[in-house]
């Protein structure tokens, strides 16, 4: 099956292209790039006018809950969830049941999400054994079964030694650690950000400097060690401020932040909603600001979506009780979009930090659309407008802040490995 | 909307009314023996008082006046109560073997009076229970009759009867409003 | 005419000044009731009222359940002990259950803050809050307000000092919410580690960096209990040093205006927050907080039965 996508504004930042271009796309791979290029004959042809093309969207921060909580989600809905979202490529954290822990579970999900999936799913395995916290996973052989990075996700390596040396071995084998970044003692029973909406909503809160040391001891450990290390999620503007002072000291830091940490603020959680709850939390208005101007400034090299699909059962409950997290596949781009929209990053820069760095940070060759790379691609409908319905969503799980909310832009159409395997109506 | 407004008794009016009243209780009472005052609030009260105050004058000496609110005792709560607020009942006093002269402004359907014997009732067990009423307009849905009226004003259910009171609480007319 | 237009009382956060003062001069009128022989009034006749508490309480509920039977409403009370929650079922699932036997008016207690608004979306009886963790408990606020403005007659103006744990306190909320509404200042004195951020920004509220400070011509001195469970842990080191800066005493009360009051939402620590010689003076007004209880209690059940308006 070939394909040829004409007269699209094709943005490639990994090649410096941004002009309006078609490209040709046979047996999989990017064929050719240019102006006016004739389809060869049985080559499906796509009109791209008016929208962008870019490489496909990769999200290094996913939950698919798949082997173990299918009830959340599982490889198939949350692939699928992904395509409509625009992403090609998804990065998917290791606490499942059983955790990500052995070749056998990242085996199995590779497989599936061959068989069955809709895009690429790359493994994340965790960091020690079982997500413990007590002794290191065999990375080797996770690396070897085609685990991209190993973390934690969802608590921090408490232990600060078992962390230093997982930084020295990991970068020995090749693979990068991720973290989550949070002092525990400090964040205890809390449920939602310290400030004043939990002093008026009496919830016990989780103070910002919770992130902050824990981000300060990674960036401390990975200088020491001379390793690198990705932080998740990051959420404040004090992991902002060090992250950005251990850069410029050289240290080899990366981070990503999620599209919630530069759209909402704790405000979100009156009313005690649920599906603002999420750890990190949602924090304050200076904090979106450090975000987006972490983003603007190059600090935060990547946004991921942290999906986080949570039953309906998990999360209509009493607040302290609810589940933490959101999904985000299918709400990131226009929530991304956004920020060019302000005036926060330029298209180019966005499509960087969805796509080709995401692709280097963790070594996935992806995130390009150069002559005989894989054809992972995206179209992007800047303009579109729509509104996030809870049936209309992929995912099997609907934990969304945004229902109800109206979005503006979308993708138009996602190819993964040369086939169209999401495309609007 | 009121269109039509008809005074029906004037200041001079209801206080001649108030006057008569007063030696009618009197007079079937054998005197102020036993007896007390207890109007309905609010426009009750006031009239409770005004009877009160003209047989102080004619047999001297003071009747004990004391306030019921009707309010927690309505018979309309049964589904859901209407947003009236509650006002206070005031009875500092026994009512065990009184002669109770309750006292209300209009006497209508009678059921603001059955509220006010059963907020009586849980005061103790009066001697006995007479209603004083300034205007009686008719239209009982209860039964249950005045013993001293001051005037009996036929109506339709359509229009609306008030005493009106002015900044001092003192009665200064009765309006029939169509 | 004040109407009270809400479904539920949940927190003095939903209710305006003009709701506050109906509940409160409903409340006085109510007081009459439970001063007579027979203090029972019909007009709650034939409503079933269910007191779910999650939480431990005796006042609370008693105060409720009394309430409940003086307005001859039927009253039933489950505790956590008695009910389906140990056997793992959820609130909404309990709650659905209880709506089935068509109650009229649910009060709550739960330990989670928040909880009745997610009830509220489940059911649709009324519910009132008698207490949802560190939020609020807006009939205790309610009956410390009624307290206040029978020893001065007004809330306009006040000073009202409140010290101890206020992080954890949903009583102290509950006044400063209600309190601030009604022209009242409020002084808040405690340890830092339980003054949660923020919280000067609620109203006319002032927090203050020793008890002293707060107590400085007060007209009121509200003492919050503390949990004992809390010392020795990472708030405070022990009930000795606490009782030292934070306890009211026959000196510092020396402070406050000569007329003022004290009160305590209860139950006290003797000797931690106050003195015995403070909780059993001339100027503790604790019990009459308790007395005043019921009269709001039946003020706030007459209020939500009363329309046909929801939220």
């Amino acid at each position: 099956m070939n394909l040829l996508i004409k007269n699209g504004r094709v943005i490639d930042p990994s090649q410096n292209i941004d002009d309006t271009l078609d490209v040709l796309v046979e047996n999989g791979l990017v064929k050719e790039i240019g102006k006016k290029l004739a389809a060869p004959s049985g080559a499906e042809v796509v009109d791209a006018a008016g929208k962008y093309v870019v490489p496909g969207l990769i999200d290094m921060h996913v939950h698919l809950r798949d082997p173990g909580l299918e009830y959340k989600e599982d490889i198939i809905s949350g692939t699928k969830a992904a395509v409509a979202g625009g992403f090609t490529a998804i990065c998917c954290m290791p606490n499942t049941k059983p955790v990500i822990d052995n070749k056998t579970v990242a085996s199995y999900i590779i497989n599936k999400a061959k068989a069955e999936g809709f895009c690429n799913v790359f493994p994340v395995g965790s960091i020690t054994y079982g997500l413990s916290g007590d002794r290191m996973s065999e990375m080797g052989e996770l690396k070897e079964s085609g685990c991209v990075a190993v973390s934690d996700d969802g608590k921090p390596v408490h232990n600060s030694e078992l962390m230093m040396r997982a930084l020295q071995y990991a970068a020995g084998i090749g693979i990068m650690v991720i973290s989550h970044a949070e002092e525990l003692e400090l964040v205890g029973e809390g449920a939602m950000n310290e400030g004043f909406t939990s002093t008026e909503l009496g919830l016990k809160g989780i103070p910002r400097v919770a992130e902050d040391i824990a981000t300060a001891r990674e960036t401390m450990l990975a200088e020491y060690t001379g390793t690198p290390i990705h932080i998740a999620h990051v959420s404040t503007k004090g992991a902002v401020r060090i992250i950005r002072e251990a850069k410029a000291r050289g240290v080899k830091v990366t981070c990503e932040t999620a599209p919630h940490y530069f759209t909402l603020t704790d405000d979100a959680v009156r009313g005690y909603n649920t599906n603002a709850k999420m750890n990190p939390p949602l924090r304050e208005a200076d904090d979106v600001a450090a975000i987006k101007a972490g983003l603007k400034d190059g600090t935060i090299d990547a946004i991921a979506t942290d999906h986080a699909p949570h039953h309906q059962d998990e999360k209509d409950v009493e607040f302290n009780v609810a589940m933490n997290g959101i999904i985000g596949l299918e709400t990131s781009l226009p929530l991304s979009l956004g920020l060019v929209t302000e005036g926060i990053l330029t298209i180019n820069q966005l499509i960087e930090k969805m796509s080709c760095v995401p692709s280097n940070i963790l070594g996935l060759h992806r995130g390009s659309l150069t002559v005989g790379s894989v054809a992972d691609i995206t179209l992007i409908d800047p303009a579109c407008e729509w509104v996030v319905e809870a049936d209309k969503l992929a995912s099997k799980s609907k934990n969304s802040p945004w229902l109800g909310k109206k979005m503006t832009g979308g993708a138009a159409a996602t190819i993964v490995n040369g086939k169209v395997v999401y495309r609007i109506e | 909307m009121t269109d039509e407004r008809t005074v029906l008794m004037d200041g001079a009016g209801i206080k001649r009314a108030l006057t008569r009243i007063a030696h009618e209780v009197l007079e079937r009472n054998k005197g102020v023996a036993d007896i007390v005052l207890i109007g309905i609030r609010s426009g009750g009260v006031l009239l409770a008082e005004g009877i009160a105050q003209q047989i102080s004058v004619i047999e001297g000496g003071n009747v004990p006046v004391g306030a019921v609110d009707i309010t927690l005792y309505r018979d309309d709560c049964s589904g859901q109560l209407p947003h009236h607020p509650v006002g206070k009942t005031d009875i500092p006093f026994s009512l065990e073997a009184k002669k109770v002269i309750l006292v209300d402004d209009v006497l209508y359907t009678g059921r603001t009076i059955r509220a006010a014997m059963d907020a009586l009732m849980d005061f103790g067990r009066p001697k006995s229970i007479q209603l004083a009423v300034l205007i009686d307009r008719g239209h009982r849905e209860l039964p249950i009759r005045a013993d001293f009226v001051g005037r009996n004003v036929p109506t339709s259910q359509k229009e609306n009867v008030q005493v009106v009171f002015d900044g001092l609480n003192q009665p200064i007319e009765v309006v029939l409003e169509k | 005419m004040a109407e009270f237009k809400h479904k539920h009382i949940i927190a003095l956060r939903d209710l305006s000044k003009e709701d506050i003062e109906l509940l409160i001069s409903t409340a006085e009128s109510m007081r009459e009731i439970n001063c007579r022989d027979i203090k029972k009034v019909p007009t709650l006749r034939g409503k079933t009222i269910i007191n779910l508490f999650y939480e431990a309480s005796t006042r609370t509920r008693t105060s409720f359940e009394i309430a409940g039977k003086r307005l001859s409403a039927d009253t039933v009370n489950i505790t956590t002990a008695s009910s389906s929650t140990t056997k793992g079922e959820t609130l909404a699932d309990t709650a659905l259950n209880l709506l089935a036997m068509k109650p009229d008016i649910i009060v709550m207690r739960h330990s989670v803050s928040g909880s009745h608004y997610f009830l509220a979306n489940k059911i649709n009886c009324s519910i009132i809050n008698a207490g949802d963790g560190a939020h609020e408990h807006p009939s205790q606020g309610l009956l410390d307000m009624l307290t206040m403005k029978d020893r001065f007659g007004r809330l306009d103006g006040l000073k009202v000092a409140i010290v101890g744990d206020v992080t954890h306190s949903r009583v102290a909320r509950s006044n400063i919410q209600g309190l601030t509404k009604l022209g009242s200042k409020v002084f808040l004195a405690g340890p830092p580690t339980m003054m949660p951020p923020g919280v000067e920004k609620l109203g006319d509220v002032t927090v203050c960096r020793t008890m002293n400070e707060a107590l400085q011509d007060a007209d009121v001195v509200m003492m919050l209990r503390i949990q004992q469970e809390r010392q020795g842990k990472t708030l405070m080191p022990n009930a000795r040093e606490y009782s030292r800066y934070f306890g009211l005493n026959p000196s510092n009360i020396k402070l406050a205006k000569p007329g003022a009051i004290i009160m305590h939402p209860g139950p006290i620590n003797r000797g931690v927050e106050m003195s015995s010689s403070m909780v059993d003076g001339d100027q503790s007004w604790i019990l009459k907080q308790v007395e005043n209880g019921v009269a709001v209690r039946m003020s706030m059940l007459y209020h939500v039965c009363g329309g046909e308006l929801g939220e």
